[in-house]
């Protein structure tokens, strides 16, 4: 299929941000505008527009892909999966991820400024959903001039947007690929969420949340708030594997509260680097949007109800050490499209490192999502 | 395509109409659906219990469920499906009768296909050696075959007696061809039934 050339296209490209007049209709009954959208689009369009695959990001990540991130200099933060002679390949595909609105990246969040009062949002931006960020993402595909998209994919809270995408907007996605990911946040996804929301709160800078006028930002509280999420996203053997007992930097025990143990000293380091790069409030609203997630809940408590408007093809997958998102999770998702007679494929795979897997080099995860991404009617 | 199919799938594959919904429980790697979908046009759904099968069947785009037959099939609806299919798995279910019970609600017809364990090698086995058969057909000693029900032409017929469901089809196998009707529990090493409620 021939591509159509698109080079003074400034709409496509690496670091692009649009502003969306809006106002955009929230879950809440607010509305939200002008909405910034941050977003990056890798390979090119062909004609019909039929190769369009939409990567959605977790928690804490972001537009950048596959591509460096501008603050820490690392790569896309799935290259595994999106570039050259990956499954979603810019050669076969045109790729687009966007920052989720609520988020910190240049997307409308609460450091934006709000234009009724010309200062930061801070808690006075509006609560927002998973399916506010769908929402959000569908206008930015609207002003990329994309209606359909074949394939829309995420892991994590990713993969909540994705698996949000058919039930909103069941004609609009062919293929929905859900890693490590769930239909709904659980009490105890929900708990750990408050624990890391109340150490932020807890902390004196955050002032609630007016710090962005002085710069005195609530860090620790953040740093905290990133060790206890931190620790979710790994497995205990793959902590013990890593890490087990050992001393950091010290032959002995210092019979104080040094981060004696090399564990402690590497979630001081995952909080410590986390708030160079990632807004305090920004983490309360998304872990709110996540907490408030349930589609099933949406449809009058019926999952199979949600997704009986779509065609689209579902790929899920799980993995056997996330305890975060475990497996019977996926297999609730499983079990209401069967009921609904929709095209599934589900596999659980094998990996000791929790739920992070999804982010790791994983020959069989790939081989299920490239496969799933070229076969089958779509 | 069908050609390279065990023999009891290549005659599956010769009896399913074109363009016929079809589940197949225990579909393996999806050497049956793939060429269902290819050769007939059908629509393919897959379960399978073993995850690097079915990684392998996803790889090759077909739509196949990580799941448990004795288990998962209660989510799928009544009448979704043309044909289910249960090839060389009913032995290693927990509830055979239930599970053939399942494949009946929600598919038009079953395929059932298994090792016959009446065949006269391993009567022979069992007669003169008093040892469980270790065969071409059943190759896994006793203490790790996955078969925990074995069963033989006869029970099976026996079965289908019992609960009032209709024979559509039956056919028998020695090695990769068909063989008679007669005797077949003790001269089939494989029978294949279509059953109906």
């Amino acid at each position: 299929m021939a591509s159509v050339p698109i080079p003074d296209d400034s709409r496509f490209g690496l670091r692009r941000q649009t502003c969306l007049p809006g106002p955009l209709p929230l879950s809440s009954g607010a509305r939200l505008g002008p909405v910034d959208i941050a977003y990056e689009t890798y390979g090119a369009m062909n004609a019909d527009k039929s190769n369009v695959i939409l990567i959605c990001h977790a928690l804490t990540g972001d537009q950048y892909v596959a591509s460096d991130h501008p603050v820490t200099g690392k790569p896309g933060w799935w290259w595994r999966m999106v570039g050259e002679g990956r499954p979603v390949d810019p050669a076969r595909h045109f790729i687009v991820c966007s920052n989720v609105i609520g988020s910190c990246m240049g997307s409308s969040g609460p450091a934006s400024v709000d234009p009724a009062t010309g200062d930061p949002y801070a808690m006075r931006f509006p609560v927002l959903t998973i399916a506010d960020m769908v929402r959000a993402q569908a206008a930015l595909l609207d002003h990329l001039g994309v209606e359909r998209l074949a394939a829309v994919i995420g892991g994590s809270m990713g993969g909540m947007q994705a698996l949000t995408w058919p039930t909103l907007f069941p004609d609009r996605v062919e293929r929905c690929v859900v890693i490590a990911s769930t239909a709904r946040h659980s009490a105890q996804n929900i708990a750990f969420h408050e624990v890391g929301r109340q150490a932020i709160m807890a902390d004196p800078n955050w002032r609630g949340g007016d710090y962005y006028a002085d710069g005195q930002v609530p860090s620790a509280g953040l740093a905290v708030a990133r060790m206890a999420a931190h620790i979710t996203y790994l497995s205990e053997a793959g902590l013990t594997e890593k890490f087990g007992r050992r001393l950091q930097g010290r032959d002995a025990k210092t019979f104080g509260f040094d981060a004696d143990f090399q564990v402690e000293s590497y979630l001081r380091h995952q909080g410590l680097s986390f708030v160079d790069r990632f807004d305090a409030n920004s983490y309360l609203y998304i872990t709110r949007a996540m907490d408030y997630y349930d589609i099933a809940e949406d449809h009058g408590g019926s999952l199979a109800r949600a997704f009986a408007a779509t065609r689209a093809r579902f790929c899920l997958v799980s993995f056997d050490t996330d305890w975060l998102y475990p497996t019977a999770e996926s297999r609730v998702i499983v079990h209401a499209l069967n009921a609904g007679g929709a095209q599934a494929s589900f596999v659980e795979l094998s990996s000791p490192f929790g739920h992070d897997a999804f982010l790791l080099e994983s020959p069989e995860l790939n081989r299920v999502v490239d496969g799933f991404l070229r076969g089958g009617r779509a | 395509m069908s050609g390279a199919l065990r023999p009891d799938l290549a005659l599956i594959a010769r009896t399913v109409r074109q363009g016929a919904r079809v589940l197949d429980v225990g579909c393996g790697d999806g050497a049956l659906m793939a060429a269902l979908r290819d050769d007939s046009g059908v629509d393919a759904r897959g379960l399978e219990i073993d995850g690097s099968n079915v990684a392998a069947a996803v790889g090759r785009g077909l739509s196949v469920v990580q799941g448990d037959a004795d288990t998962d099939l209660a989510y799928y609806p009544d009448v979704s499906f043309d044909y289910a299919i249960l090839s060389q798995t009913l032995q290693t279910t927990r509830r055979p009768d239930r599970v053939v019970e399942e494949l009946l609600r929600i598919g038009r017809q079953a395929f059932v296909s298994f090792p016959n364990f009446a065949h006269w090698r391993g009567r022979l086995s069992l007669m003169w050696g008093g040892r469980m058969p270790v065969t071409r057909l059943l190759p896994d000693t006793w203490y790790d075959t996955l078969n925990i029900h074995h069963v033989t032409v006869d029970d099976f017929r026996a079965l289908v007696r019992e609960r009032g469901w209709h024979i559509d089809g039956q056919w028998f196998l020695k090695g990769d061809r068909e063989t008679t009707h007669a005797n077949a529990n003790l001269f089939a090493e494989h029978a294949v039934f279509l059953l109906r409620k």
